[in-house]
């Protein structure tokens, strides 16, 4: 039976890991390197890195630090940050990823997915939807740079054209539950759900295993990423990698 | 020796970590005569089965690769595309495969699919052996695998079949035929489970 996936996302920022609050205020939580050795020995389902000021500075991928981070992963390795060409994703998978997600690129134009997707296999290629409510209805809308920049799209229409051009997996990013561990946008998660089949993935807002539980009773066999949840612990946030055991995983399935 | 077919592929790296730490010899190669030398092949694969024979092809180590395979019957293990290629064609492209195995490669049919997500086949599936083989020896089935595909071999001979998988139907993901082996999944990124198969297959 195919289960759900838990996996913990971390953000790269110059050269260490961090955690943002609504994208904002990164804190220091570690070394990318090290933290990737924490997660092999707790045998995570995935692991997703997003180096957050690529796009930010418009500089292209750090090709040695993803280097360094796949020969160290033991799971799979799902790469963000920077993505803007062809042979940049193909450079990202003969490093040994998993998958390459693209952000700001597919937004402005959206032809390069079915080019990616040739080279490097539709199953591949993950495009983010970093997510934000606008104005005074609070309508979604597809934002990008670290939600410093505004696009004007409405995910759930982007999320059907990237299906339609060869999309292997959707990221679905709330940046206004990000880093306030109050449970997910649950209904942000059943518009484009419900919009498009491929595989799924959400991110932004847990705060608890039961959190991941209400997605995964909501949703079946959908990705559940996490941020804060997995390097934080206690209310007064302190740093510590963790991750759910086995036994504790199979409560969250039933 | 266990040489890691060095094509381009990028789990390669993922492969020879695993032998690294194991402290099993390997090379990664694409050196003819450093194949010819090998005691066990191991053809790696991501992505596009025509991409991948075509990489192949232009090595001109095809001819070698038969020979080694074919003749001498040295065990060779195809991961992910690595496995799709043993057989003869695929859906996805038009160049031939290997043709080790016989079967041909199709897409996993969405219509029986009945929940979301549809394709591709992504997480960790169960992986149940439908024969007793060394290769699984220390393999825990409750821990499963990692499979990344929207393609699986639809074997020709049903004996050739090791392991099968359920997504919309059950599927071969693991087959073996004499002196070659091919798993759908990633071993490589399947924790302690992938560690033991290819501990295993070093073992044969």
């Amino acid at each position: 039976m195919l289960l759900p996936r838990i996996t913990p996302c971390l953000l790269v920022h110059k050269k260490g890991l961090v955690k943002t609050v609504k994208f904002k205020d990164p804190k220091y939580v570690g070394d990318p390197i090290n933290a990737v050795k924490i997660f092999n020995e707790k045998e995570v389902d995935e692991l997703i890195v997003i180096d957050i000021d690529a796009t930010a500075n418009n500089r292209e991928p750090d090709f040695e630090l993803i280097k360094n981070l796949a020969l160290e992963s033991r799971m799979p390795l799902c790469y963000g940050g920077g993505v803007t060409t062809v042979e940049q994703a193909r450079k990202i998978i003969s490093l040994g990823a998993e998958k390459v997600a693209i952000s700001a690129k597919a937004i402005s134009n959206p032809e390069i997915i079915p080019l990616i997707a040739r080279a490097i296999g539709t199953q591949s290629v993950v495009v983010v939807l970093d997510v934000q409510k606008k104005g005074l209805f609070g309508k979604y809308e597809l934002v990008t740079h670290n939600a410093t920049k505004s696009t004007g799209k409405n995910p759930v229409e982007f999320a059907k054209k990237m299906e339609s051009l060869g999309v292997g997996e959707i990221l679905l990013n709330s940046v206004d539950k990000d880093g306030e561990m109050k449970g997910y946008d649950l209904q942000l998660i059943e518009q484009i759900r419900s919009a498009v089949n491929v595989p799924l993935t959400v991110l932004g807002g847990a705060g608890s295993l039961d959190d991941i539980k209400n997605v995964i009773n909501k949703f079946g066999v959908i990705g559940v990423a996490a941020g804060s949840l997995f390097v934080f612990k206690g209310k007064y946030r302190a740093v510590l990698i963790n991750y759910p055991n086995r036994e504790e995983k199979a409560k969250l399935f039933n | 020796m266990i040489a890691l077919i060095d094509y381009g592929s990028g789990n390669i790296n993922a492969i020879a970590n695993i032998y690294k730490r194991l402290n099993i010899e390997f090379e990664a190669t694409k050196d003819p005569h450093k194949l010819q030398k090998a005691q066990k092949l191991i053809l790696p694969g991501v992505g596009d089965f025509d991409e991948t024979m075509e990489l192949l092809n232009n090595l001109g180590i095809v001819e070698t690769l038969n020979e080694l395979v074919v003749e001498k019957k040295i065990p060779i293990l195809g991961v992910c595309v690595g496995m799709q290629i043993l057989g003869e064609s695929s859906e996805e492209g038009k160049i031939k495969g290997f043709g080790w195995i016989k079967g041909k490669v199709r897409k996993i049919d969405e219509a029986l699919l009945k929940t979301k997500p549809h394709l591709p086949h992504m997480g960790w599936n169960t992986v149940n052996p439908v024969k007793k083989d060394p290769v699984f020896e220390n393999v825990n089935k409750n821990n499963g695998f990692y499979f990344l595909h929207s393609y699986y071999f639809d074997c020709e001979n049903q004996e050739d079949i090791l392991a099968t998988s359920d997504y919309g139907k059950t599927f071969a993901s693991a087959i073996k035929h004499e002196n070659v082996y091919g798993f759908q999944f990633h071993p490589e990124k399947s924790h302690q489970n992938g560690v033991e198969l290819f501990k295993n297959f070093a073992n044969i």
